[in-house]
């Protein structure tokens, strides 16, 4: 697998650090932050807040239902609970206890799935999770959140350990640039974040597929076509507000998520649009139902045109 | 409360479960049935939980991972008053807060429970949460034989010893019947106390009908220091009943009106005979 740098020129980093270091800065003045592994304190960069903090880590092993489980019980006695995992493991293997143990039970475990989508790109499936979005939306009482940059991880994660109810952030491993240059948006769970605007179409987008259509936004714009990029980083609750708004003003939608086609951002955006007579070109890009192709993230992202220039194709072939 | 009055209590306790699974036409009989008595211990004799401390950080927690026993649990929790026992009239009913399974929405409920395989995990985040708070109280969680080969106990189980969960007491209804055959049919999980012994649990083996012998068992909490406890209750499905004993048909089988009315003249005899 293509070595991926945890740091760059500019300071940014993968969001799954982002959120560790946060996580430190709550735990370091509240002793009930507590973070949950099942020995991925390494991948989940985990390992300084273990030394720092080694009262407020439980590690319970390669064992992911026992895990969620744990967590449940953690925060069933007041604890705030970040259950850390491979997303691929996590909530696939373990989610008959998110949705018990977690979801119905209303135990306000924050579910934390790392090197999520196809971060382990090159590991074959049993190391992507490209279902976790519809496993989770079909789960009641529980809000997914996929931040697209450092900004929008660490509020999602402070945001978070004050949420009172069961929340899933799902982080890559990808160093992320900031979106904007100016971070001031107020960040809320279920309120998309737009980063450009424009009437011609709307790139709606999650996690580390904005970069991507942010980038293609600006290729689109040296063409005289004027983008609006979304970061929807909740894909549940769906902020159905933005999306009518943005499907009344642009003349074509298109998502873009690192998740099957089936089940995710697209089909929440259309199930949304369609049931409310907002009838656009629309077209939802992601992985399609079929043997993943193998690779490094970015293979695949080229492969399935999740790329400044697959996005912006697509974009103009709906505007003709 | 003595020995004798708990044996009453008891049989009082299989009247209701029977009166509420008919009233229902629902619920499961004989697991209810066997593990009656385990719960008449723990909730008159040992746990630190009433309807006035429950929302207290300190009260013990009981998780019942066996959820679909429900009947023996809201039996006893109407008995300690957390709610009106003519509620349970509603059981299994359109909307009724009183379903099938352990659920919050009833008052005295510490976790949704029903899929099998969940209690011990969370009761050992519980007892954790104990441990690091520096908090005294215990947890607790009742198992079903059957329920055992679902893998996630044994995750918990090893987590429990790694974490010297001396504070977290299992206890398992073995009424060696599940719902397809005797569960050393289904699936054999026996020696039990070895396989808990090799996980480094401490254990202790009961007659789960003996009042006495239950008491003890719970008395002498933890069995070792630093290590958490498994008390093996051997009990008889359908306890109470003679033709539900041992006999498959009542996992989740209902009553007719003659069987009721037979089960209900057994059990008045038995507490004739427990008033003695």
């Amino acid at each position: 697998m293509a070595h991926i740098e945890n740091t760059d020129p500019n300071g940014y980093k993968p969001n799954q650090e982002i959120f560790s270091e946060v996580l430190q800065q709550l735990a370091a003045t509240d002793r009930d932050i507590i973070a949950v592994t099942s020995d991925s304190r390494g991948s989940g960069k985990l390992v300084p807040f273990g030394k720092k903090f080694p009262e407020q880590i439980v590690e319970v092993g390669i064992a992911e239902q026992n895990l969620v489980g744990v967590a449940a019980g953690l925060a069933a006695a007041g604890k705030k609970v970040f259950a850390v995992s491979p997303a691929c493991f996590l909530t696939a293997r373990a989610l008959e206890q998110i949705k018990n143990d977690v979801a119905y039970s209303d135990n306000p475990v924050t579910v934390v799935g790392i090197s999520a989508g196809v971060s382990y790109g090159a590991l074959g499936s049993t190391h992507h999770s490209l279902h976790d979005f519809a496993a989770l939306r079909a789960i009641n009482n529980i809000t997914v959140v996929v931040p697209a940059d450092n900004f929008e991880t660490a509020q999602a994660t402070a945001l978070a350990a004050k949420t009172n109810s069961p929340v899933y952030l799902r982080f890559g491993k990808k160093v992320m640039n900031n979106l904007k240059e100016e971070n001031n948006d107020a960040f809320v769970f279920g309120k998309g974040r737009v980063i450009t605007e424009g009437n011609d179409a709307a790139l709606i987008a999650c996690g580390e597929t904005v970069y991507p259509a942010l980038q293609a936004a600006k290729l689109l714009a040296e063409q005289g076509i004027h983008v609006t990029v979304v970061s929807m980083h909740t894909i549940k609750p769906l902020d159905t507000e933005l999306l009518a708004k943005l499907a009344v003003a642009c003349k074509a939608i298109v998502t873009v998520e690192e998740h099957s086609v089936y089940g995710g951002l697209g089909e929440a955006c259309a199930s949304y649009l369609m049931q409310h007579g907002l009838h656009k070109p629309f077209r939802i890009m992601g992985i399609p139902d079929e043997y993943t192709v193998t690779g490094s993230q970015q293979d695949i992202f080229n492969h399935y045109h999740i790329t400044k220039d697959g996005i912006a194709e697509v974009v103009k072939s709906l505007l003709i | 409360m003595n020995i004798k009055e708990l044996e009453k209590k008891s049989v009082g306790y299989r009247k209701k479960i029977l009166k509420y699974i008919v009233g229902a036409n629902a619920g499961h009989t004989g697991g209810s049935l066997s593990c009656i008595d385990i719960l008449n211990v723990l909730y008159n004799q040992v746990l630190n939980v009433s309807p006035q401390n429950f929302t207290s950080p300190d009260r013990d927690r009981y998780i019942q991972s066996k959820g679909h026993c429900v009947e023996a649990l809201f039996v006893v929790l109407a008995d300690k008053g957390f709610f009106p026992e003519e509620h349970l009239e509603t059981l299994c009913k359109y909307k009724s807060h009183y379903i099938g399974h352990p659920t919050r929405k009833v008052k005295g409920v510490e976790q949704n429970t029903g899929a099998l395989g969940h209690g011990l995990p969370i009761a050992v985040g519980n007892a954790i949460a104990a441990k690091l708070d520096k908090k005294d109280y215990k947890v607790y969680t009742l198992m079903g034989d059957g329920e055992l080969p679902e893998g996630s106990n044994w995750e918990a189980a090893l987590t429990a010893a790694h974490y010297k969960l001396d504070n977290l007491c299992a206890i398992v209804d073995k009424n060696s019947l599940q719902i397809t055959a005797p569960t050393a049919e289904v699936c054999n999980t026996d020696p039990l106390d070895e396989k808990w012994k090799a996980f480094g649990w401490a254990v202790k083996e009961v007659d789960g009908h003996d009042i006495q012998a239950l008491k003890e068992a719970f008395d002498s909490l933890p069995f070792e220091p630093g290590k958490p406890s498994l008390i093996i209750a051997h009990t008889v499905k359908g306890k109470g009943v003679s033709f539900m004993e041992n006999n498959l048909k009542w996992h989740h089988g209902v009553p007719s009106t003659e069987e009721y009315a037979l089960a209900i003249s057994e059990l008045d005899n038995s507490m004739q005979k427990a008033a003695v």
